[in-house]
């Protein structure tokens, strides 16, 4: 205990994190409370949290609104901008390359496929709808899979050829998209096209607890390997001169980072830009570090995703924009204003 | 018991189309030694073997008569530091990639770096000079200022071996001559073993009281540096005319190189 306590006094690197995580967990409540209380009808902050404790009227809309659409929104917003961050910084990470997302791998594309093939052949009007987040899943899995086999080679792994790999098995999976949308009736390509964009509406509660579980175990166990990844910044060769092996570092990293974005990817659609925007911002205010970026990635991730919804319900109101087009938008635009900020800065 | 504190037998690694062959070499705890050759003869491949990058064909390498291959990478990265030819940090402070040097001793469950760590890693930037320069980035300094923080790294480790492959070259003389004298230094102060590869045959001769002169994988010649830096040894490795001569100062052999039109006047 002695041993931390002097940490931050005399290494201010900690302080500065310690207060980061602080001022981001404070932003996540933010934009928690503002999800809660705004939208088509706005609602004070105390009757939405005795809502959620289960006192008041079952009956009125209000309560309809509270506990079955907006907080399922927020815990689901908070798991998926949380996990796609998580998984961008750390793939960003293993591949020491800023410009990977999850769906740079062909994640999106093979939950897209997957999704587009049961929409096409009609399996979810047979078995139920429950069948789009699976299949999408197994998509995903097919995709990790493929590019993990392809790229393993006599027991090594070859990171620089894992994202080649990605990149293609990701236009071969596009490409098969198109070829169904092209051949698919307007009614189901509108609804490949309306799962596609993402959304954070998922009437099933026990898959949005599983994102947010999955995001939670993930982001503990990432911990477990942040030291590999921060040797990993001087390449695979220099940490193993410092005594770490990246090898099982990278593939334990990879199979979670990519699991966890095909969980996302099946539950809440394409959902893009939160993975690469947000660990960019924070490298430019905290360096490359990853005991910060990895945490700091999830919480940033998460409140913005929850804000990025609450505008793509409210801006059109009734109506609503797809969440990705806010994401892109908002995120973009922040990043090119940051950009240009820290230029006339150096 | 002193004559083998770092020894590679027989040693033998290296790609499908270049390997190295049947090294032996053996050095003193305290020994300065140089490993000179052209390029390509395999000083590089040598490293990248014994380092565990490359894996081994037959052979073994041992530290204080404990065969690398028996100890955990993070005992190898506490015992033997290396510095590469080339730094390659990117956005990283001086000082958290100085500090970087202490992660053999963390448990991965050791998040934050002690007290003890930063006390060790401020060491020895002073004692290499870059401690005026640890809140900047790496890719901010300059070439020579980028070798000697890697060199801090590597001290950081507190090894008890340290390996440089070329930490001269693209360096001017300055700062040529300031690195090696760094090396020196450590190597009589700390009583560091120090093992580099080094393309200069003139620092060479002047820095190292060892000498392994390598050619097309195997070892041509080993031992005292005016034992190995004769114009024959070097013309037949090198294909070079040169002419040696003696430094009045140091005693120690100095090469000069002779253009081909000087050979046809002779």
């Amino acid at each position: 205990m002695e041993l931390e306590i002097w940490n931050l006094k005399n290494n201010p690197k900690y302080l500065t994190w310690l207060l980061a995580v602080a001022g981001l967990g404070v932003l996540l409540l933010f934009s928690m409370v503002v999800s809660l209380t705004l939208g088509e009808m706005n609602i004070g902050l105390l009757d939405a949290l005795k809502m959620i404790v289960g006192s008041g009227d079952p009956t009125s809309i209000e309560y309809m609104l509270v506990r079955q659409v907006r907080l399922p929104r927020i815990i689901l917003g908070l798991a998926v901008g949380g996990s796609l961050s998580l998984a961008g910084v750390i793939l960003q990470g293993i591949y020491r390359n800023p410009l990977v997302e999850p769906f740079t791998l062909g994640i999106s594309g093979g939950a897209s496929l997957g999704v587009a093939i049961t929409i096409v052949f009609g399996l979810h009007l047979t078995f139920g709808s429950f069948v789009l987040p699976l299949s999408g899943f197994l998509g995903a899995f097919l995709i990790i899979f493929l590019v993990y086999t392809i790229s393993s080679r006599s027991g090594a792994i070859d990171i620089q050829r894992m994202l080649l790999t990605g990149v293609m098995v990701s236009f071969v999976a596009s490409s098969a998209m198109m070829f169904l949308m092209s051949v698919s009736t307007s009614e189901n390509l509108h609804g490949i096209i309306f799962w596609i964009m993402g959304s954070l509406d998922e009437p099933d509660t026990s898959l949005i607890w599983l994102t947010l579980i999955s995001s939670l175990v993930v982001l503990l166990l990432s911990y477990l390997f942040v030291q590999a990844l921060n040797a990993l910044r001087l390449g695979e060769e220099k940490a193993l001169h410092l005594g770490i092996n990246t090898n099982v570092a990278v593939r334990i990293l990879f199979i979670l980072a990519s699991l966890l974005a095909g969980i996302c990817v099946s539950v809440a659609g394409v959902i893009g830009f939160v993975g690469l925007i947000i660990p960019h911002l924070l490298r430019m205010v905290f360096g490359s570090d990853y005991r910060i970026l990895l945490v700091s990635s999830f919480l940033l991730g998460g409140s913005f995703l929850i804000l990025s919804d609450v505008v793509a319900r409210t801006i059109i109101a009734p109506n609503e924009l797809p969440i990705g087009v806010i994401t892109g938008i908002i995120g973009g635009v922040v990043f090119i204003v940051m950009m240009s900020r820290k230029k006339t800065l150096v | 018991m002193s004559a083998n504190f770092f020894e590679i037998k027989n040693f033998s690694c290296g790609y499908p189309s270049f390997h190295l062959s049947d090294i032996s070499l053996s050095l003193t705890r305290g020994a300065f030694a140089g490993i000179i050759g052209p390029n390509g003869s395999g000083k590089t491949t040598l490293f990248r073997g014994v380092t565990g990058a490359l894996s081994t064909l037959s052979g073994e390498v041992l530290l204080e008569g404990k065969n690398l291959k028996n100890l955990s990478l993070q005992k190898r990265a506490q015992n033997i530091a290396i510095v590469t030819q080339t730094v390659d940090a990117g956005q990283i402070t001086v000082e958290d990639y100085v500090l970087m040097g202490r992660l053999p001793y963390h448990s991965r469950f050791q998040f934050f770096e002690t007290k003890s760590d930063l006390e060790i890693a401020r060491k020895y930037m002073e004692l290499t000079g870059v401690i005026r320069h640890k809140d900047k980035l790496m890719t901010e300094l300059s070439g020579g200022e980028q070798q000697r923080a890697a060199i801090a790294r590597a001290l950081t480790q507190e090894p008890e071996l340290l390996l440089l492959d070329e930490p001269t070259s693209h360096l001017d003389i300055t700062h040529q001559v300031r690195i090696l004298n760094l090396l020196q230094r450590l190597n009589d102060e700390l009583g560091l073993t120090v093992l580099m590869v080094i393309h200069d045959l003139n620092l060479a001769a002047e820095y190292c009281n060892q000498l392994i002169m390598f050619q097309e994988g195997k070892i041509f010649l080993q031992g005292d540096p005016d034992k190995v830096l004769t114009f024959e040894t070097i013309e037949e490795v090198y294909k070079t005319p040169v002419i040696t001569r003696i430094n009045p100062y140091s005693n120690k052999p100095v090469i000069f190189l002779v253009s081909e039109k000087m050979m046809r006047n002779r």
